[in-house]
C-alpha cells in the first residue's frame, strides 16, 4: 500500500477490526445483549434518536455546557497564567496557592458542588471551569517563563519595550506551550462533563444516557458514549487546527515532519 | 559576493612597507588607503570614549579601568582568550549591563536609556522564528513618515546582504550564515553609528565566513559607522579592522594598528602581523622562528619585524 494512502486508512484497520469482531460476537450470541447490543443495534438506535431530533437537543446542550466553561475556565487561567508568568510578584502572591488548589480532582468537589449551586447548569459551569483551569494555567506560566531569554535581550536592544516586546517577542513564543494546555484542557472538558451530567440534569447526552440506562436500553447508552467519543475527537481535531494555524512558523507543526 | 577571490600574493615584499606604516597624529584620520573615500564629520559614525571603566560580576574582576578612545567611523577589534572580558566590554558598551562606574561616552554623551544609534550583531543570529525574514529585519523600525515604508526599507537592507529574494522566507529555512546575514540587515537598516559585533561569524563554516568578512568590510566603507569586532580568530580581526586591541588580565595590553590598504588580501604582510598577534595572544616568547611557508625572505622578515613588535609590545603597559 502507498504511502499516503496507507497513512489514511491503516489507522482505521485496528477500530474497524474490532467492531467487526463485535458485531459477529454480537450475532453469534456469545455476547448478551444485556451486556453489550451489536453494533448494527447501537445504529438503529442512533438513527431512530436524530430523526426525532431528540439526540441533537442533547449534543446541543451539553456542546453549550462544554464550550462555556471551556471559555469561563480557559480565558480566567489565561489571565492568571500571562499575570504569573510575567511578574515575579504576582507569581509570588498567587502561584502556590493556585497550586495547592491544582491538587484537589474537581470530581471530588461535587458534593460541595451540589450544596453551593444545586443541581443546576452553574454547577456544571463551575466544574467544567475548574477543570479546564489548570492544564491552560500551568502551561501559559511555563510558556511565558520559556520564552528565550536572548531573543527577549536582541529585542529590548533594538528598541522594543512594553506592549510591544510582549506582542512581537513574549505572547508568540509562548503560544507553542499555550495551544499544548489549550488541547489538554479540551480533553478534560468532555471527561469533567460526563461526571457532571450524571449527578442530575434534565437535557444533555449524560441525562439521555443514564435516562436509557434506567430502562436498560443499553443501545441508547453506547449510542451517548459514540456521542461523547465524536465530540472529543473533533475537540481535539480543532486543537490541532488552531496549532496549524497560528504556528506556521514551527518546525514541529509544519506538514513536512 | 558570489565567490570566493584569495590572492595569494607569495613574495611580495613589496607589500611589507605599509605593515610599519605611521601611526595618525589625528583620531579621524584613517591611516590606510581604501577604494571609498573617508566618512565627512561625524555624523556617519559614533566616538566612544572609555576612560576607567571596570565591571565585577560578585566577587569575581572582569575587567579592570580600562582606558579606550575609538574614533568615529574607526573598525576596532578585541582579541583574547576564552573569558577575558572582550564580550563583556561590548556588552557594557551596548547598555546590556551596567559598569561599576565610569560609563563609556558616546559623542561625549553618556549613554542614553534605550538602543540610540547603537546597534549589536550577536553570537547567534537571535532570529524571532515567528515572523518572515523582511519582518525581522523591520524589527524596532518606526515609519519615519519620510519615503520609504518600513517594508520598503527593511527589503532594500535585505538586498544590500544579497537576500532580497528570501524576503518571505520564515527563519527557520534558512543556513546558519544566511540568517547571521539578515541579522546583519537587521542592524544596518537602523543605519546606526556604532556597530558592535559580538564574535558574530563564530559558528559559521570557514568560507561562509570569508565571504562575511567581504560584506561586513564593504558595508563598513559604504557606511561609514564606527564597528567594535569582538572575535577569538585573530586573522577574522586582521582581515577586518583598523585597530586591533588585546584584552588580557582585565586590561587592555595591546593596540596595535593594522595599516594594510584595504580591500584587505591575504599575503605575507597580512600573515605577519596575523602572527606578531597571534603569538602575543598565545604569550609566546619574542624571536620565535616563523614556519610560514612562504619562503625564506618572508620568514627572515617576519621574525625581525616580530622581533621590534616584541620591542614595541614590551614597552607598553
Amino acid at each position: 500500500m502507498s504511502g499516503a494512502l496507507g497513512r489514511r486508512v491503516l489507522p482505521w484497520l485496528v477500530p474497524v477490526s474490532a467492531i467487526a469482531l463485535w458485531q459477529l460476537a454480537s450475532q453469534a450470541g456469545w455476547l448478551s445483549t444485556r451486556i453489550l447490543p451489536e453494533p448494527w443495534a447501537v445504529l438503529k438506535a442512533f438513527w431512530a434518536l436524530s430523526i426525532t431530533g431528540e439526540m441533537w437537543r442533547h449534543v446541543a446542550t451539553s456542546s453549550w455546557r462544554a464550550a462555556s466553561g471551556f471559555a469561563l475556565g480557559g480565558s480566567l487561567a489565561l489571565a492568571l497564567g500571562l499575570l504569573t508568568g510575567s511578574s515575579r510578584r504576582a507569581e509570588t502572591l498567587l502561584d502556590s496557592t493556585l497550586q495547592m488548589v491544582r491538587n484537589i480532582p474537581p470530581l471530588a468537589l461535587i458534593p460541595l458542588v451540589i450544596l453551593w449551586f444545586g443541581i443546576d447548569e452553574s454547577a456544571k459551569l463551575f466544574l467544567v471551569s475548574v477543570g479546564v483551569f489548570f492544564p491552560i494555567y500551568l502551561n501559559t506560566f511555563h510558556g511565558i517563563r520559556s520564552v528565550d531569554k536572548g531573543l527577549i535581550e536582541m529585542a529590548r536592544s533594538y528598541g522594543l519595550s512594553g506592549w510591544a516586546l510582549y506582542r512581537h517577542v513574549v505572547l508568540p513564543g509562548a503560544l507553542p506551550s499555550i495551544l499544548v494546555g489549550v488541547r489538554f484542557s479540551l480533553g478534560f472538558m468532555w471527561v469533567i462533563l460526563i461526571v457532571a451530567e450524571t449527578i442530575s440534569a434534565q437535557s444533555g447526552i449524560g441525562y439521555m444516557t443514564m435516562n436509557a440506562r434506567e430502562f436498560l436500553q443499553t443501545d441508547v447508552v453506547l449510542v451517548g458514549i459514540l456521542l461523547y467519543a465524536l465530540l472529543g475527537k473533533l475537540a481535539d481535531l480543532l486543537a490541532k487546527n488552531l496549532e496549524r494555524w497560528w504556528l506556521p512558523w514551527h518546525a514541529g507543526y509544519s506538514p513536512q515532519t | 559576493m558570489n565567490h570566493l577571490d584569495l590572492e595569494l600574493q607569495s613574495g611580495a615584499l613589496a607589500a611589507l612597507a605599509p605593515a610599519v606604516g605611521p601611526l595618525p597624529a589625528e583620531p579621524a584620520v584613517r591611516p590606510t588607503e581604501r577604494s571609498t573615500p573617508a566618512p565627512a564629520g561625524r555624523a556617519r559614525g559614533t566616538r566612544v570614549d572609555i576612560g576607567g571603566l571596570s565591571k565585577h560580576y560578585g566577587q569575581r574582576k572582569v575587567l579592570d579601568d580600562i582606558h579606550l578612545q575609538i574614533a568615529p567611523g574607526e573598525f576596532v577589534a578585541v582579541v583574547g582568550r576564552s573569558g577575558c572580558g572582550k564580550s563583556t566590554l561590548l556588552r557594557l558598551l551596548a547598555g546590556l549591563d551596567a559598569p561599576d562606574a565610569a560609563g563609556p561616552r558616546f559623542d561625549g554623551e553618556p549613554a542614553a536609556a534605550g538602543p540610540g544609534d547603537t546597534r549589536i550583531m550577536f553570537q547567534e543570529p537571535r532570529l524571532l522564528p515567528w515572523k518572515r525574514v523582511v519582518d525581522n529585519v523591520g524589527l524596532g523600525l518606526q515609519a519615519d513618515g519620510r519615503g520609504a515604508s518600513v517594508r520598503e526599507r527593511s527589503l532594500q537592507a535585505l538586498g544590500q546582504v544579497g537576500l532580497a529574494d528570501r524576503a518571505n522566507d520564515w527563519p527557520s529555512v534558512l543556513s546558519g550564515g544566511q540568517r547571521q546575514r539578515v541579522a546583519l540587515a537587521r542592524a544596518l537598516v537602523h543605519a546606526p553609528r556604532l556597530l558592535l559585533l559580538d564574535e558574530p561569524l563564530g559558528a559559521l563554516d570557514a568560507l561562509t565566513r570569508i565571504e562575511m568578512h567581504r560584506l561586513i568590510e564593504t558595508l563598513w566603507q559604504q557606511h561609514g559607522f564606527t564597528a567594535l569586532l569582538v572575535t577569538h580568530d585573530v586573522a577574522e580581526a586582521v582581515a577586518l579592522a583598523d585597530r586591533v586591541l588585546l584584552i588580557e588580565n582585565h586590561r587592555i595590553t595591546l593596540d596595535e594598528r593594522v595599516a594594510l590598504p584595504r580591500p584587505r588580501v591575504r599575503g605575507a604582510a597580512f600573515d605577519t602581523i596575523e602572527e606578531r598577534i597571534l603569538h602575543r595572544v598565545l604569550g609566546a616568547p619574542a624571536g620565535h622562528a616563523s614556519t610560514d611557508a612562504t619562503g625564506a625572505a618572508a620568514s627572515a622578515a617576519s621574525t625581525a619585524s616580530f622581533v621590534s613588535a616584541g620591542a614595541n609590545v614590551s614597552t607598553k603597559s
